[in-house]
């Protein structure tokens, strides 16, 4: 199975675009411009883009409190989430969720989410629907490696292989929940874990984003036949701490520097796709200015739009009451 | 119209509504029972038999049994609710609350204002509560203050079967996050329940007694209890009024607050803790906006500040009782 050209250039424009919007905001919140918490997803682009270049509105993902490039992936609208990140009105959640809780379920995207191991019984759920009615779509959990050690995550995995749900969770193990080390906090091995609940699991370079794309068509082929859950586990690193305002000094001297050098997953791609003549370096280059414009406009517009005003504050929490 | 008793009402009300509505579907441990194992299917249907003889009419897709895992099912069935089905999930003790409240009060609860409007989650949560099981600490609460303090959850508590019917099939039809709490000693108390699909509004108090000298507000089983200790009154000439809120969130307070203007006594039954409760709720809202209506003291009726206990002769004790209500509002009147 081979990428088209149009979806090279489309998983490029994706990974560019998330760079560009996270180092954005890293300055942004730096300068102090951006309220409350971020964290940020640069240096793990391949493993997001690469698994909802598979997936359609149908599909439903569940991502976590690192959820930026995940909505960037899964579509949502930059412009509306720059200004979400903002607090403004007429961001994606009027303002109201935030970085963390950024979510368009029109898109399939069921929100960052704040708690981590918070999203896994959710995909569960949406599982569940695709398969009661059978839309013929899949769910998707995205968990951090801090995440694999909730018990909802351990529930989740039970439960999607004893309902045969629909399902894959994609561990992104970039090596530190928060300051901890994965090494360390994770016990025994995450794809032995997937198989011990009798499901595939593979283990995927996550700076690669060929094999993180193909490892998702394999395991959302599978749950969209009806055979059941799949775990993948991503190994990949972060390239900001985890929150901004992290010094990240649990970090090796030179760690961060030596990963940009050597696996970058964008200049991975780009080396790959132009040595093996699949895309011309100007169509790249144009991809790489097209995407900063795009972010450069979006942060222009939300830090001109305006925030929430008070009439907002008690609306949306009921349907009716 | 038939007799029917709470379980046969709750359970009346969740077949009419899956015939109704295909997306509805009933999830949660031993719902159906016997998944998997070599005995008979539907063995449970529900550890007290309430959910019994669904699944034969509806089938293992729509009557779902779960592992004991109520953070996944519950995450489960909040992900499936945002996302198009209409599910009706047991818990089956709010008891066991502690274990998968992150999935209802952080998640299922947030959705629609975190998400800035645009969530819809068609959730219901049905679970088991209260004291008289001798069932100990950990299967006998009334957690439903906890519940009631959460904006986005609605919360319920049926006080009879022709209320349990209307409400659970109000909680089905609404499109918000649902809590739905059933007295585990309620279940075979019987009256007449119409056999036709019929729902009874969120937040719309019910006057089960109306009287001109004390106020009684009462949940779920405490309805039936402040019932007796009116009609008793009544006959020593204390005319009192009862009002059943139904739900706790939404709550009625305009109703409340003109039961008690007109009668300037309120006593206030809760089975919780007294601690940030509804009782404590209720005499807060009477002190705040009708002070000067009251003739005497709010008198509340709660269970203690104090676990469950398991020997009957302390629980006994323990629940709050048609005496206990009687001695309140008779103390009230003598103020």
């Amino acid at each position: 199975m081979q990428l088209s050209r149009e979806e090279l250039l489309k998983a490029y424009r994706q990974m560019c675009l998330i760079r560009a919007f996270e180092d954005t905001v890293h300055e942004e919140f730096s300068a102090g411009n951006i309220p409350g918490f971020v964290h940020l997803y640069a240096g793990e682009e391949a493993s997001g883009v690469g698994v909802c270049l598979h997936l359609t509105d149908k599909d439903c993902i569940a991502s976590t409190h690192r959820g930026h490039g995940h909505c960037i992936a899964k579509g949502c609208d930059v412009g509306g989430m720059m200004k979400e990140i903002f607090g403004r009105a007429d961001g994606l959640c009027g303002g109201k969720g935030g970085s963390m809780h950024i979510a368009d379920l029109s898109k399939g995207m069921m929100g960052a989410n704040g708690i981590v191991g918070g999203g896994p019984p959710l995909i569960c759920g949406a599982a569940l629907t695709a398969k009661t009615l059978k839309t013929g779509g899949v769910a998707i959990a995205f968990v951090g490696d801090g995440g694999s050690n909730q018990g909802t995550t351990a529930e989740s995995l039970n439960l999607a292989k004893v309902w045969n749900l629909p399902a894959v969770f994609v561990f992104e193990d970039n090596g530190y929940a928060e300051s901890t080390a994965s090494s360390w906090s994770v016990a025994g091995d995450l794809v032995e874990r997937g198989k011990a609940y009798g499901m595939p699991a593979r283990r995927v370079d996550g700076f690669d984003f060929f094999e993180v794309w193909d490892a998702a068509r394999e395991a959302i082929e599978r749950a969209r036949n009806g055979d059941g859950p799949s775990v993948l586990h991503v190994k990949l690193s972060r390239y900001y701490g985890h929150f901004e305002g992290d010094a990240m000094t649990y970090r090796a001297p030179g760690e961060i520097d030596a990963v940009k050098a050597q696996k970058d997953c964008i200049a991975l791609f780009k080396r790959r796709v132009t040595e093996a003549g699949l895309l011309e370096p100007d169509q790249l280059a144009a991809i790489e200015d097209e995407t900063a414009r795009e972010v450069a406009d979006a942060l222009v517009d939300a830090k001109a739009a305006p925030p929430p005003g008070e009439a907002k504050l008690l609306t949306d929490v009921y349907v009716a009451y | 119209m038939a007799k029917k008793s709470y379980r046969q009402a709750i359970a009346e009300a969740l077949r009419q509504e899956m015939e109704r509505d295909a997306r509805v579907i009933v999830m949660g441990e031993d719902v159906a029972g016997g998944m998997g194992a070599p005995g008979e299917d539907d063995a449970w249907g529900g550890p007290l038999g309430v959910t019994k003889g669904l699944m034969p009419i509806f089938g293992r897709d729509r009557v779902l049994d779960t592992p004991i895992t109520e953070s996944a099912f519950i995450g489960a069935a909040a992900g499936a609710a945002a996302t198009g089905l209409r599910p009706v999930a047991e818990l089956m003790f709010v008891d066991f609350f502690g274990v998968c409240f992150d999935q209802i009060f952080n998640q299922a609860a947030k959705f629609r204002y975190m998400f800035g409007g645009k969530a819809v989650t068609p959730l219901v949560v049905r679970t088991m509560y209260g004291a008289g099981f001798r069932a100990a600490s950990q299967h006998s609460q009334c957690l439903y203050p906890v519940f009631t303090h959460i904006p986005g959850l609605k919360v319920v508590l049926p006080s009879s079967p022709y209320e349990a019917k209307g409400l659970l099939i109000q909680a089905i039809r609404d499109d918000d996050p649902v809590i739905f709490f059933e007295h585990k000693a309620m279940y075979d108390e019987e009256e007449e329940v119409p056999d036709e699909p019929y729902a009874i509004p969120f937040g719309e108090a019910n006057l089960t007694r109306e009287g001109d000298d004390v106020t009684i507000v009462a949940f779920g089983r405490m309805v039936g209890f402040a019932n007796q200790v009116a009609d008793k009154l009544a006959k020593d000439g204390i005319s009192c009024t009862v009002v059943d809120p139904r739900t706790t969130s939404p709550l009625d307070s305009d109703t409340i607050l003109e039961c008690v203007e007109e009668t300037g006594r309120l006593v206030v039954v809760d089975e919780a803790h007294p601690r940030c409760s509804m009782a404590s709720d209720i005499a807060g809202l009477a002190a705040q906006h009708v002070f000067g209506a009251l003739k005497a003291p709010i008198q509340m009726v709660t269970a203690p500040h104090a676990p469950v206990p398991f020997s009957p002769s302390l629980e006994d004790l323990y629940i709050p009782s048609p005496d206990k209500i009687e001695a309140a509002v008779r103390k009230t009147m003598a103020s």
